[in-house]
Parts: structure tokens; C-alpha cells; sequence
């Protein structure tokens, strides 16, 4: 039965439309970051040729002001890009789950106190947070980036994680496990979480594009990686530079598609996932 | 004239095929009857109820006619039913109590209502408010939020407003199981008020609770499994069933006076069939003592004395 | 074996838990050994809330519960699960009673792996099963499934069986009875009193009196969480002395006696206040004094119990 249950949701998630492109557009990607830079032929930073060369068979995506390779960097600034949202919104998601559901489970005090924690979070100006720790460490990678920005993106998901672990907490299986001896902490993993599977996934899916998006941002305004490239940081850089002035807009275009690309596909993957998992919102 | 159903089917589509809810239902309610409908969860009763006013998918129309005072009711056609719901078919269903808008004043939900069907609600509010007073409610609910009243005191407004047009069938759906023993009589003794008075013609009730319909029902259909059982008025009904499954259920329902200690009241050994491929025949064969090689083929609903139907091989 | 004293619960409510709801109020009583008491009242007497809080699901606002003479909201650790050794409980509704997404059975590994962690494989197959068939269901056709594809019958039953695993004393059978059919309900009730004739206690609550008639030894009826009256079932049924027993009486639908007379509803304005009767503003015989004094639960004939100023 499990695999009829399984089947079942693998019938409606193959069926669904906006599931199918979304999931093909992030494969897609996933596939050009994890093949695209062994067909880089240079150093993303090296100043390697003519400087603003339009595309050409030798520069595939032209070069920037300064002659370095478009293609090496966006193929590295790709990757890079994934990578910051996988591990952001992974630690984005895990903070979020886990003090969702101890709030919502335990409730009383320690509710209490986690919801403010999360409150306080909430309300600060992420950004300017970000800008200001940002700004302080001189030597940033990616793997910083990522922790920052996973740092600050959970309370949201908390909330709502903690709303339905509420509404979970009162049901009749939960009493049961509770009548079994089972711990608390059983109870929430074994009982309460698996019931909101479809719920952190799309959790996951919304922390990982958002993100991308934040780390976009923070690159963008020049406090991105110092090191390595990105996705934003090419975009930085680019407008920086007046590439759109200049009409080098074989710089600016490849990064500004792929975050567009990337972000709307994991929406509409969301927005997918929501008809498969909701049976109301199923069209037979 | 009355209600006649003549051979409807009714499935539901499903993923894993047609799901068989409604199978061959043909019976008859004549004006002023108060029906029975009773049966356990699955049984039926509720899709033949919902299909006689709002046929939705997943609900699927397979075959049959459904006339009321002698004109065909189009129940397979969503648009043309318009015209008959509310106006001449009215329904109550479980949870319409809760199912009022929240953020709408009851007076302009009914309004609107009406408009929608091209009632002036002018012309109607003196009627409206002589029903309130029949019902016990003040005039003053219609410029109240439905949050504002008791559960009891929205049961009554929502049964005055599926009412209000003088449908020729009313169908109350399990409109008794979500409350209180007192508030269940109250609600009971207006449906039999209602036909009283004239305001519905015919009504189907929908429960499955037994001693319910021997309070205020004039006749009693049972079914089982899709399939219709037994049909007859309520006194003969529950006292001399003629239907092995009637029989049994009858004799499992505890009543005041029964105690454990003195008399052992019997269920009924197995369980439903599962309607995606039930068995052919009589859907009762498997658990039924006196089934024999004929109940393969489908029982008729056969007249065995006046006003009293029953499917079962054995009594034809 | 199990005793109430004084048992209250108060749930605050609204902004900043202002508002004050009074669930359960000073209810008192007590189990014995073998027996099935009854513990009737309509949606929003508390009658749930008094189950819970024996199944330690959620702690009294005031008063003690003491199973064998010990106050269980006292007991720790290992002790709670001892306790819950002894006294289970099974809920209303069958199906949210699993978690649908995993295996029926799994209600009984839960049992295994927290009370009896060393026992082997085949030994504690053979203890399920024992516990299947004791609440007479045939374990092939019931083991490895999902909810969803058993009925609620066989799942309320498999939930029993999960209590028998334990070496209970005690059952809390919160209304159990009406999500099932009426050709299986039966069999379900007198598998309880099979139950209470092998040694166990049973507290069934309901709000159907005739199912309470039918299995109780003792009945006790609640009111707005208070104990209204309180008695043999016999008793109670061939002669109930308060007011809202007999009004309960003259308004469940029976299958030999149609309604008698006509329905009498009284709706008093004036609130009973906190001092007076909770049932004032509805109550037939009430007289002015009923307004401000708080009837005490009397004891009118032998065990049969009355909170009722104009009846005790």
C-alpha cells in the first residue's frame, strides 16, 4: 500500500504540468553547473582575452571589460549559485523545523520564548543585518555567505511549522504515542514530522529560492563572496561596469536569465507540488 | 404526485475505476411523505440524496430518470438543474450549520440568495419573518453574524432558508448527528412542522440512526452497499423486517430497557463489501445466513404488500 | 482503584487568556474494581476533558486523581510508564487514532519498543495475535495494513487489543462507539463487557444513554462539568431525579416509545450568576433560591446521588 500511496503521488506529480517544466528548468541548471565548468577553458578571474569581445567560437559568452571569459564565470558562478542555495536554505529549512516544532509541541513557556526569539529575527531588517556582518569580515566565501543567509531566513518557516505542529500536536495518534511512553522528541520525529512531509519539502523549495535570491542581492551590492564567483557577483560587477550602457549585454544577460530561470522554476515547482500534495487542488 | 426515481446509477469515477455508490434505485415518495433513509457510512444513502440536486464530479451520471410531480428532473445537467435547486429541490446538508459565510449579515446572505434565484427578498420578508417566529427565532437574527448564534439556533435558520420557497422535496442530510439530544428533537419536530404546514411537500431524511426515523418518519428505506433493501412505513418496518439484513440490524440496535447482563444483543458478522468491484447479485450475499445460489443474480425490488418493497430472493 | 477529588479544569481563552472557560468543575468520584461506569453529558460537559486528564493528557487546574492511592500527576519517569501499563485508553474517532501514513500495526511496535524492548521475535507475534483474537479479530486478515484499508470497527478493535498487550486494570473509553456502524457497534460494546467480566474497569463515556444503559453497572451524568447525578444504572434510568437526567430521558430517540407530549423549552434570561444551579436557566422546577445557591451532590437512596436542590 505504501507503494500504491507512493505510485499515486508519483502519477499526479508526473501529471502536473507546472512540476514537470519547473523540475525540468532546475535540472537543467543543476546539469550546467555540474558539467559547465569542465568545459571552461580559463580561470573566471584571469584576464585571459581581448577586453568586451562580443561572443565569439572562442569566447562563448564573450568577454568583460577586462577580457576575462564570460562562459568560465557564469559556469563556476552557476555552481556557486546552487550551492549557496542548497546549503542556505538547508540550514534555513533545519533551524525552521526544529524550533517550529519543539514551539509548537512543548507550547506553554518555551513556546513563549521561542516565538519571541523568532519574532525578534522576523522583524530585523535581514539585509541590513547582513550588510552590516558583511561588511566586517574581510575575507567572505561562499560557504559564509550560505550560513548567514540560512541564519536569517528560518523564522518564517518556524511560524508555520509551528502552527501545523500545533494542529498535529491534538490528534488522536499523537495521544496515542503519548500513552505509549514514547519521548517527546520520538513523538515529534516519528509521529508529528513525517505528517508534514509535503510541507517541509515545499518549506525547502521556498528557503532554497529565496536563498539564491538574498545571496543575488548581497552580491549585487558588492558584498558578496570575495573569493570565487557567483551569479549576483557577475551582475555586480556587469552594472558596474555600465555593461548595459556600453551594450555588452552578452555580460549582464547569461547570470540575470539563470536567477530569473532558477527562482521562477522553484515557484512554479511550488505551486506544482501544492496541486499534487493538496488532492483538492487535483485536476483528475 | 411525488417523487419517482426510476433505475438510477450513480458512480463514482476514481482512479482504480468506477467506485458503484448508486446501483439501479427505483422507488417513489408521494407528496406529504416523510422517507427514512437509513443505512450504515457507505452505504449510499447520501449519494443518492446529493444526486437528486447536485450531481458533481467525481459523481458520475450512469442511467436512470428522476420525475417530479411527473416532469423530468435533468439531474445529469448541471446548468439545466439550476432551475430546480432551491426553488423546487432543497437541500440540507451535515454541516450547513457551519457552513454559513462568516463574514456575511444572515439577512443579506439570504438576499443574495434569492436574488440568485430571482426572488424579490422584499416581497418574501413577511414570510421570512413568520417562519422565524414558527422556528423561535427573534427577527433579529437577520441582522446578525452567523458566529453570533448557537449551533442549535443556526441549524433552525439554515432549515428556514433551504425552506423558504416551498421546494416540493426537501433532502436533510445527517442534519441531527452533530447535535445534542435536545436539540436533535427540536430540530425533528420542525421537519414534521414543516410538512405540516405545507412548506415542503416531500422530504428524505437522511440518517443513520434508526430511532430517529421512528420518531418523525412516515416511511423507512433502508439500503445497503448501493443497492436498495427494504422500503415499507416505519411501524411495519422495524417491527416485522422482511429483509435478513433489516432483520439483523434491527435486532443489534441496544434500546433503553435493554441491559448487557440480561440479553446479548448480535451484530452482524463480516463487513461491507469494498463498492470498486463488489460482488455481483445481492451485495448482502456474504454475510447474509439465508443466502442461497439464486442471490447471484440481482434481487428486484419487488412490491411484496402494499407499500412495502423489499430485494430479497427469498421473499418473492 | 481510581479516584477524583475535586477535579477541576479551567482553560483560559481569548487575547492574553482573559477569558476564563470552566470545563470541568469540583467533580468527584471513583472507580471500582469490575466495573463499567458511565460517564454521560452532551457535547461541552466534559466529559472528554475528564478522560484526558485521567490518561494524563492534560493536567487539572486543581484537585487530585489518585490511581491505587497515588496522585498520577505526581509520578515520574519510569513511573508514568507504569502507569500507563495499567491504564489505557481508546478514543472516538478509529481513524485519527493512526497515523495514516504508516502501518496499522504499528500501535502494537510502538508497545514492544517501549515496554517490552527484550522479549523475542516470535514470542511477541504470539502475543499479538493472542490480543487479536481475544478482541475477536483474526490476525492474518488484519496484520500488515493501513488504516484506511481496515474498517473502523477492526481499528477500534486493534486498539483494544494494543491496551490488552499491557496488563491493564484500567480502560478509558472515550465515546468509542459512535464512528461505528450500527451492525458492528454492537459487538464492540460487548467485547467491553467481556472485558469487565475477565477484570478489568472500564470508564465509558458517551453521549448515548441507551448504549450507557445497555454495558454501564454504574451510570454518572454531567452537566456543564458537573456531576448532576450519580448512580446505580438501574437506578438512574428507572428513576432520575434531576431535572436534565429527565429531561435527557424524554429527548433520546427511542426505537419502542416515540417522543411524549410535546417538547417543553425553557429559556430562563436571568444567568444563574456563579453562585446558583447550572441548570437554572433551563430547569422546569426551578424556584428562586435555585438562583443563588449551588446545589451539593446529595446522596438520595443507597450509591444514588443527586445535585439537586429541589429534589434532595
Amino acid at each position: 500500500m505504501r507503494a500504491k500511496i507512493r505510485h499515486e503521488f508519483l502519477y499526479f506529480a508526473l501529471r502536473n504540468a507546472k512540476l514537470r517544466i519547473g523540475l525540468s528548468i532546475l535540472l537543467l541548471f543543476a546539469a550546467a553547473a555540474l558539467v559547465g565548468p569542465m568545459f571552461a577553458r580559463y580561470d573566471p578571474n584571469a584576464y585571459v582575452g581581448p577586453p568586451a569581445h562580443p561572443p565569439s567560437p572562442e569566447y562563448w559568452f564573450g568577454t568583460t571589460t577586462f577580457g576575462q571569459d564570460v562562459y568560465s564565470q557564469f559556469a563556476h558562478g552557476l555552481r556557486s549559485t546552487l550551492v549557496v542555495g542548497l546549503i542556505g536554505g538547508g540550514i534555513g529549512t533545519m533551524l525552521g523545523v526544529l524550533i517550529g516544532l519543539v514551539a509548537g509541541y512543548r507550547g506553554g513557556l518555551l513556546d513563549e520564548i521561542l516565538n519571541m526569539f523568532t519574532n525578534i529575527v522576523l522583524i530585523l531588517p535581514t539585509l541590513a543585518i547582513l550588510i552590516i556582518i558583511a561588511a566586517y569580515l574581510t575575507v567572505r566565501g561562499i560557504l559564509v555567505e550560505s550560513i548567514f543567509i540560512g541564519c536569517t531566513a528560518w523564522p518564517w518557516a518556524a511560524r508555520a511549522i509551528r502552527a501545523q505542529t500545533f494542529s498535529l500536536r491534538v490528534r488522536e495518534f499523537v495521544d496515542l504515542a503519548r500513552m505509549s511512553g514514547r519521548s517527546p522528541l520520538k513523538i515529534m520525529l516519528t509521529e508529528i514530522a513525517p505528517n508534514m512531509m509535503s510541507y517541509l519539502f515545499m518549506t525547502f523549495i521556498l528557503q532554497f529560492g529565496g536563498a539564491i535570491l538574498n545571496a543575488a542581492t548581497l552580491d549585487f551590492i558588492g558584498l558578496g563572496p570575495t573569493q570565487g564567483m557567483s551569479l549576483g557577483l557577475m551582475m555586480n560587477n556587469a552594472v558596474l561596469w555600465a555593461a548595459l550602457q556600453l551594450g555588452m549585454w552578452w555580460w549582464l544577460i547569461p547570470p540575470g536569465a539563470a536567477i530569473t530561470a532558477i527562482v521562477g522554476a522553484l515557484y512554479v515547482m511550488n505551486v506544482g507540488l501544492d496541486e499534487v500534495f493538496n488532492p483538492k487542488l487535483r485536476e483528475l | 404526485m411525488g417523487l419517482r426515481v426510476e433505475n438510477l446509477r450513480v458512480y463514482y469515477r476514481t482512479l482504480s475505476g468506477y467506485v458503484r455508490a448508486l446501483e439501479g434505485a427505483t422507488f417513489a415518495v408521494s407528496d406529504g411523505e416523510i422517507m427514512g433513509l437509513a443505512g450504515e457510512s457507505g452505504c449510499g444513502k447520501t449519494t443518492l440524496g446529493h444526486s437528486l440536486i447536485y450531481l458533481k464530479p467525481p459523481m458520475t451520471y450512469m442511467e436512470g430518470r428522476v420525475l417530479l410531480d411527473g416532469q423530468e428532473v435533468p439531474i445529469w445537467d448541471m446548468k439545466r438543474m439550476s432551475e430546480f435547486r432551491f426553488r423546487r429541490i432543497s437541500l440540507i446538508p451535515q454541516y450547513a450549520m457551519n457552513a454559513l459565510n462568516p463574514t456575511r449579515k444572515i439577512g443579506r446572505m439570504i438576499a443574495d440568495l434569492l436574488a440568485a434565484h430571482g426572488v424579490d427578498f422584499r416581497e418574501i420578508l413577511p414570510e421570512l419573518k413568520r417562519r422565524l417566529d414558527l422556528v423561535q427565532l427573534s427577527h433579529e437574527v437577520l441582522n446578525m453574524y452567523p458566529i453570533e448564534l448557537s449551533g442549535g439556533m443556526r441549524q433552525r435558520v439554515v432549515m428556514v432558508i433551504s425552506t423558504l420557497l416551498n421546494p416540493a422535496l426537501l433532502i436533510a442530510d445527517e442534519i441531527t448527528s452533530a447535535l445534542d439530544v435536545s436539540t436533535q428533537r427540536a430540530v425533528c419536530e420542525m421537519i414534521v412542522e414543516f410538512r405540516n404546514r405545507g412548506f415542503v411537500r416531500s422530504t428524505i431524511f437522511i440518517t443513520h440512526d434508526m430511532s430517529i426515523l421512528y420518531q418523525i418518519a412516515d416511511t423507512i428505506m433502508v439500503m445497503y452497499a448501493g443497492q436498495l433493501v427494504e422500503k415499507a412505513p416505519t411501524e411495519v418496518i422495524l417491527r416485522s423486517p422482511h429483509h435478513p439484513y433489516t432483520r439483523m440490524l434491527i435486532a443489534s440496535l441496544p434500546r433503553v430497557g435493554v441491559r448487557h447482563r440480561q440479553e446479548r444483543l448480535q451484530g452482524i458478522p463480516g463487513a461491507p463489501p469494498r463498492l470498486l468491484d463488489p460482488l455481483p447479485g445481492c451485495r448482502f450475499r456474504d454475510r447474509c445466513p439465508v443466502a442461497f445460489a439464486r442471490c447471484a443474480e440481482v434481487p428486484p425490488f419487488v412490491e411484496i404488500e402494499p407499500g412495502h418493497f423489499v430485494a430479497c430472493w427469498q421473499e418473492i | 482503584m481510581l479516584s477524583l477529588e475535586k477535579v477541576t479544569k479551567i482553560y483560559r481563552t481569548g487575547a492574553l487568556g482573559m477569558r476564563k472557560l470552566t470545563a470541568v468543575f469540583e467533580v468527584s468520584f471513583e472507580i471500582g474494581d469490575k466495573e463499567i461506569v458511565a460517564l454521560i453529558g452532551e457535547s461541552g460537559s466534559g466529559k472528554s476533558t475528564i478522560g484526558k486528564m485521567i490518561l494524563r493528557l492534560i493536567p487539572p487546574t486543581s484537585g487530585t486523581i489518585r490511581f491505587e492511592g497515588i496522585d498520577i500527576f505526581l509520578l515520574k519517569g519510569q513511573a508514568v510508564k507504569d502507569y500507563y501499563r495499567k491504564v489505557q485508553g481508546v478514543f472516538q474517532d478509529p481513524f485519527a487514532s493512526y497515523n495514516p501514513i504508516f502501518k496499522a500495526d504499528r500501535i502494537f511496535t510502538m508497545i514492544r519498543e517501549e515496554f517490552f524492548p527484550g522479549i523475542s521475535r516470535s514470542q511477541w507475534e504470539h502475543k499479538v495475535e493472542e490480543a487479536l483474537r481475544a478482541v475477536g479479530l483474526n490476525p492474518p486478515d488484519v496484520l500488515g495494513k493501513y488504516p484506511h484499508q481496515l474498517s473502523g470497527g477492526q481499528l477500534q478493535r486493534f486498539l483494544i487489543a494494543r491496551a490488552l498487550l499491557l496488563d491493564i486494570r484500567l480502560l478509558v473509553a472515550d465515546e468509542i462507539i459512535s464512528m461505528l456502524d450500527a451492525s458492528t457497534r454492537v459487538d464492540v460494546l460487548n467485547l467491553l463487557a467481556d472485558l469487565r467480566d475477565r477484570g478489568l474497569s472500564i470508564l465509558f463515556i458517551t453521549h448515548d444513554l441507551s448504549l450507557g444503559h445497555y454495558i454501564s453497572d454504574r451510570s454518572i451524568v454531567l452537566y456543564k462539568g458537573r456531576i448532576v447525578e450519580m448512580g446505580p444504572t438501574e437506578r438512574v434510568y428507572a428513576r432520575p431525579l434531576h431535572p436534565y437526567t429527565e429531561m435527557l430521558m424524554a429527548s433520546i430517540p427511542r426505537l419502542d416509545q416515540k417522543w411524549p407530549g410535546q417538547h417543553t423549552r425553557i429559556e430562563r434570561t436571568t444567568s444563574y450568576g456563579s453562585s446558583g444551579c447550572v441548570y437554572y436557566s433551563r430547569c422546569p422546577i426551578a424556584q428562586e433560591i435555585c438562583a443563588r445557591r449551588a446545589p451539593e451532590l446529595v446522596e438520595v437512596e443507597a450509591g444514588h446521588h443527586v445535585a439537586c436542590l429541589m429534589r434532595s
